[in-house]
């Protein structure tokens, strides 16, 4: 692999930029691999990735029914915190959080990581009282947060408008080092860094079977064909209903659409990342102008990756009120993706039922931020059998009454 | 757009007019028993890409429950039906065998 550098760009900018290469290949599958991870979005790509580099295991396939990325990682809004309420939470977000600070330099990727500050506001008694609760639970894990006034809040966000006549704002939960990065350098960077260690990116080949033999693993059927493997990885978020079907379980998850959209692109006004819960909304500024605004999930299960006109209007009033300036934006587009819900809103990295077959989803409005975290944790899992980071996410956690209660923390879609 | 039809007063209407009440013909267990099936009644979900059956509520209407069966890829509606029953009837698993042949949701087909 040819290293990206200022050196690289300079050498390029001198010869028409004609010696870029591919940065993935794109092989016809072998028919075996020690592990096939299914599905190529950010959470399959970067357990792929640490499984080479953290346990030497490269005889790997990821296998894609679209492109690469082009499920929710390429669809959400990039918000990136570690600002949860329970300590397992708290360990693999913060994990992944610092994971984030070295991606790009990890991956020779730029990533755009953007540790611009994520604002969680306050806009009745109830979230005063439960954003302080979690800054003290943060004290405790050693992630830094801070609960803020009125007065930084406004500081922080000069737009925003504090005495809403619904909702005014009464304080925020405040973690500096929080962000945004760029969605599709993500997946593209460990694309770039799997296939670099000789592992298989398959896109345009759907999993559509899942076949087993005596409980045990033996490999995947596809539209090109089948494809035997030692160990199974599914990271399919909004699909992993129809995954288990075919492996002959079911799982604790209902599948949504959840949508997000932007304005035309304006002059910088917003330098953080603000998400009101109580009305709904949340907002950050792209590079390029845009105010990006994430609404709210559908009420019943669906697949359709677009989301009920409704809600945008639900969610753009509710900004309205503490962003009057919303109000003068034409929207530019919009979109939706199918995330993966599960009762107590906390992710499933789990083993199943069949032997050698790992599931991670569940991570529904807001798994991106845990990307290579949950790669991280997932690749160990995958690997020993067993993982710390994991160990509290299991499957069997519903079954004993154990659940992460993370719906105060994770209560609006991001 | 979801356009659904209340059985209970007949009224149509898009689904800001309803509720979403989640899978339905869900048995119950209770005390006694098997861990298993108390398990599975709680938290083992249908979540097809395809037909569906779910409880809905006239909530902005006449506040009665419903079943609704649904394609969950397009939206399509089969049909909506009472909700005092704890099987789909026929006319319905009709309606659905003339969209979609070889259907199967648990033990319908
Ligand atoms: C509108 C929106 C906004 C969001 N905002 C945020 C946010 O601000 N912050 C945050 O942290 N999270 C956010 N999220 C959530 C986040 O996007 C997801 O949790 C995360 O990206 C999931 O990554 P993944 O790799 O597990 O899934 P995906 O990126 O969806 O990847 C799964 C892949 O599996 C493939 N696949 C499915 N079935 C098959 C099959 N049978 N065979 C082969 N391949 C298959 C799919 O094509 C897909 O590419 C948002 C989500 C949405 C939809
Ligand atoms: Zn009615």
């Amino acid at each position: 692999m040819r290293r990206y550098s200022a050196f690289a760009v300079a050498r390029e900018a001198a010869r028409y930029h004609e010696g870029w290469a591919r940065a993935w290949r794109s092989p016809e599958p072998k028919t075996k691999y020690d592990v096939i991870i299914v599905g190529a979005g950010g959470h399959g790509l970067a357990t792929a990735f640490y499984l080479g580099r953290n346990f030497g295991i490269t005889n790997v396939a990821i296998i894609e029914k679209g492109w690469l990325g082009g499920g929710n990682t390429g669809r959400n809004t990039t918000i990136i915190r570690s600002n949860y309420l329970q300590d397992p939470s708290a360990a693999i977000y913060e994990k992944s959080r610092s994971l984030y600070e070295t991606m790009s330099q990890d991956l020779n990727y730029n990533v755009m990581f953007s540790p611009r500050g994520v604002l969680m506001l306050a806009q009745t008694e109830h979230e005063v009282r439960g954003y302080q609760r979690t800054a003290h639970a943060n004290a405790l894990q050693g992630v830094e947060t801070e609960f803020v006034g009125p007065e930084r809040v406004k500081e922080l966000v000069p737009i925003i408008s504090l005495d809403g006549p619904r909702y005014p704002v009464l304080g925020g939960l405040w973690q500096a080092r929080g962000g945004t990065g760029r969605h599709d350098a993500v997946a593209w960077g460990y694309a770039r860094a799997c296939s670099d260690m000789g592992m298989d990116i398959i896109q345009q080949c759907e999993v559509i079977g899942i076949r087993k033999d005596g409980g045990k693993i033996v490999g995947v059927d596809t539209t090109k064909g089948a494809i035997d493997c030692d160990k199974l990885g599914v990271v399919v978020a909004g699909h992993s209903g129809t995954l288990a079907e075919m492996a002959g379980f079911r799982l604790p998850i209902e599948s949504v659409a959840l949508q997000a959209l932007v304005s035309e692109p304006i002059k910088p006004c917003m330098d953080i990342v603000v998400m009101a819960n109580t009305v709904h909304g949340y907002l950050s500024q792209s590079d390029k102008g845009e105010m990006v605004i994430g609404g709210g999930a559908d009420g019943y299960n669906n697949y359709t990756q677009r989301g009920s006109f409704h809600h945008i209007e639900e969610t753009v009033r509710a900004l309205v009120e503490t962003f009057p300036m919303v109000s003068r934006l034409k929207m530019l587009r919009q979109w939706g993706g199918i995330v993966d819900m599960t009762g107590d809103r906390s992710p499933i990295l789990s083993k199943t039922p069949v032997e050698n077959v790992f599931f991670n989803c569940g991570w529904g409005t807001g798994g991106f931020k845990a990307t290579p975290g949950s790669g991280w944790g997932f690749a160990e899992l995958v690997a020993k059998g067993h993982s710390p980071l994991c160990e509290d996410f299991g499957l069997n956690r519903f079954r004993e009454g154990r659940f992460v209660d993370e719906s105060v923390a994770a209560g609006v879609a991001h | 757009m979801l356009i659904l039809e209340c059985p209970c007063c007949g009224v149509k209407g898009e689904e800001t007019e309803f509720h979403g009440g989640g899978e339905a013909h869900i048995r119950r267990f209770g005390p006694g028993s098997s861990d298993e099936a108390f398990h599975d009644y709680l938290f083992a979900k249908e979540n097809p890409r395809g037909v569906h059956f779910e409880r809905w509520r006239h909530v902005n209407g006449c506040g009665k429950w419903f079943h609704v069966a649904r394609c969950t890829q397009t939206l399509e509606v089969f049909g909506s039906y009472s909700a005092q029953t704890t099987e789909p009837p026929q006319d319905i698993k009709d309606a659905i065998t003339a969209k979609r042949p070889g259907w199967r949701w648990r033990e319908f087909a």
